[in-house]
């Protein structure tokens, strides 16, 4: 895809909070019609990035274009062209869903005939036709979030921003969400930017970018990120993780890292690697495991260390982690 | 960019919610019967007013006063609830300009205070008030005017407050010492000397006031203090003070 192609251009953008700079030159296109990620730890600067293309903040120096629009310039004609869905339910509890989508469309200038054909038409697709006339009180956190997502999408907007849009939801609600924002795009042929640090869901983009500590650190397909990992990584734990880590670089040469208490390190042809690493190493081997890179070994090769739950900006709350504990969104 | 259309859709948010919940609904209906009717008529008992209005017929210029001041501060609430519950950003983020925001959350909730102090007026004549067609208009422009000076204040005020909590102490603070300096249960002329300063810089005050010189009989102790024209005048512009103070502080603070 060539550059007349990108929706969103961003280059050397740099955000400062308290003299501290958060973003620090931060350059991508965003192409027509993809799904982008913004994949990070929390507080590597996605929220902020966000916000600037949304307009609803400010820049130091750069230039940030969305839809051929300036977001300093021209931040009437940008929120024109943007949907958005951000971190927090940002619904009005105390209207229907129906309700919330009618306010929407008053904010937007929507014409009135358009309007009641295209909030049938997205109620459906996001399978809340049936619910239409409840309060949004009474409903779980993932229709919500489908609710919001067939907000972001009522006016037509040519980029859909998503702010880890499953944060807080279980596995199984998060997949459907996924596959309901793939749906929509197909249908609706906006462009997505979405941020999260989820690894499966940044399986679902078609190009990530990987941020840390305010700067992109790899920019790609998901597919051709773990082909830059070669091999496979194997996880070991050992009796002793520093002369076993010494022992693999003699007698292997590979750099092994230590990662929660045992080590790891990326080899080509890891199957057949395992029977020669049990001959060759002198110290007790208590566990070993291999996986097939994923992203989060790309961003642990990356930055040497995992994307953890760290402390997430005052405004959210509880983050949920994946699995089966994650919360509920809380504040129904 | 201002928008008529996201004023209205605003204004009727308002409308809606007011009405779903039903213990504000509820609240702000009963609490005036309860000042009227009981501590009104309680102490319509001990008061010798001689000639003019009586006790109970005086209070409620001041309690139409109080309802108008409680129903803006509480709509103006809703601003820094939007805010907690995020619904503020989906306001932000439209194609709107802030100004639009504040004239929508200006307009509801000067519009409801307006209608409760309204439906106040019914219990005029059980009081033994004769309220003509006249007066009742010429209330309806007074309410409007104190109902838009208070919601402006409120506005102005709500970007400062960080959290639900701040409510109670802009409950405790300014919105009773504004209703108990009023002249709303007593004539200011009553209140010591060395406090009495506050109740001039009070706009409702000047509010309350102004509804006695509509509704009350002429005559007696207990009547209007100030001339109408300054109780208007007050009023005018203080609303239009905080009305440009209230979008200028939004459009800062987020």
């Amino acid at each position: 895809m060539s550059e007349n192609n990108s929706i969103i251009k961003v280059r050397g953008l740099v955000k400062k909070y308290n003299g501290v700079e958060a973003v620090r030159g931060v350059s991508f296109d965003v192409y027509s019609g993809e799904i982008f990620g913004f994949l990070g730890p929390n507080g590597a600067g996605k929220t902020t990035t966000i916000n600037i293309l949304c307009t609803l903040l400010g820049y130091d120096s750069g230039s940030v274009a969305v839809n051929g629009f300036d977001c300093r310039k021209s931040s009437h004609e940008v929120r024109s062209s943007i949907g958005l869905v951000f971190q927090e339910i940002t619904l009005d509890n105390q209207l229907t869903a129906y309700e919330n989508l009618k306010f929407h469309s008053y904010m937007y200038n929507m014409e009135r005939k358009t309007t009641k054909i295209r909030i049938e038409e997205l109620l459906e697709v996001v399978g809340l036709t049936a619910r239409r006339n409840d309060l949004v009180r009474e409903f779980s956190g993932g229709m919500k979030r489908r609710l919001e997502v067939a907000r972001g999408l009522l006016h037509r907007p040519k980029v859909l921003f998503l702010d880890e849009p499953t944060l807080g939801l279980d596995p199984q609600t998060r997949k459907h969400v996924w596959s309901f924002i793939e749906k929509t795009r197909k249908k609706f042929g906006n462009t997505v930017f979405m941020t999260t640090h989820y690894m499966e869901e940044a399986d679902v983009c078609g190009r990530v970018a990987i941020i840390d500590n305010g700067k992109i650190i790899a920019c790609d397909s998901p597919e051709e990120l773990k082909k830059s990992m070669k091999g496979e990584t194997i996880y070991l734990k050992t009796a002793d993780n520093e002369r076993a880590a010494r022992e693999l670089k003699e007698k292997f040469k590979l750099e092994a890292k230590v990662i929660d208490g045992g080590l790891s390190f990326n080899v080509a042809g890891g199957e057949k690697f395992i029977p020669r690493l049990f001959e060759g190493m002198g110290v007790e081997i208590n566990s070993i495991s291999l996986k097939r890179p994923s992203l989060e070994d790309v961003f642990i090769h990356l930055t040497g260390r995992e994307i953890r739950e760290e402390t997430a900006s005052p405004r959210s709350r509880t983050r949920g982690p994946g699995g089966p504990r994650g919360m509920g969104r809380g504040r129904g | 960019m201002f928008s008529y259309k996201a004023v209205y859709v605003i204004v009727m948010r308002e409308f809606k919610r007011f009405f779903r919940q039903r213990g504000r609904f509820i609240v702000s209906m009963v609490r005036p019967l309860i000042w009227l009717f009981i501590v009104g008529a309680g102490f319509t008992k001990i008061i010798d007013v001689g000639e003019g209005a009586d006790y109970i017929q005086f209070i409620l210029p001041g309690i139409v006063g109080m309802t108008i001041l409680f129903s803006s501060i509480f709509s103006t609430i809703s601003v820094v609830w939007d805010r907690e519950f995020g619904f503020l950003r989906e306001m932000l983020v439209a194609p709107v300009s802030r100004v639009t925001i504040v004239v929508g959350k200006l307009l509801s909730g000067t519009a409801l205070a307006v209608f409760q102090g309204t439906l106040l007026l019914f219990i005029a004549p059980i009081l033994g008030l004769d309220v003509g067609v006249t007066d009742f208009l010429a209330m309806i422009f007074l309410m409007t005017m104190l109902a838009l000076a208070i919601t402006a204040l409120g506005l102005f005020v709500a970007p400062f407050l960080t959290s639900l909590e701040g409510f109670n102490v802009i409950m405790n603070f300014i919105v009773l010492p504004m209703f108990f300096l009023s002249g709303a249960l007593f004539p200011i002329s009553a209140i010591p000397r060395a406090i009495r300063f506050l109740s001039f810089i009070n706009p409702l005050s000047y509010g309350v006031d102004s509804f006695k010189h509509v509704l009350l009989p002429a005559g007696g102790r207990l009547t209007p203090e100030m001339p109408i024209v300054l109780d208007i005048a007050v009023i005018a512009v203080f609303a239009i003070i905080m009305t440009f103070s209230a979008a200028i502080v939004f459009d800062k603070k987020k």
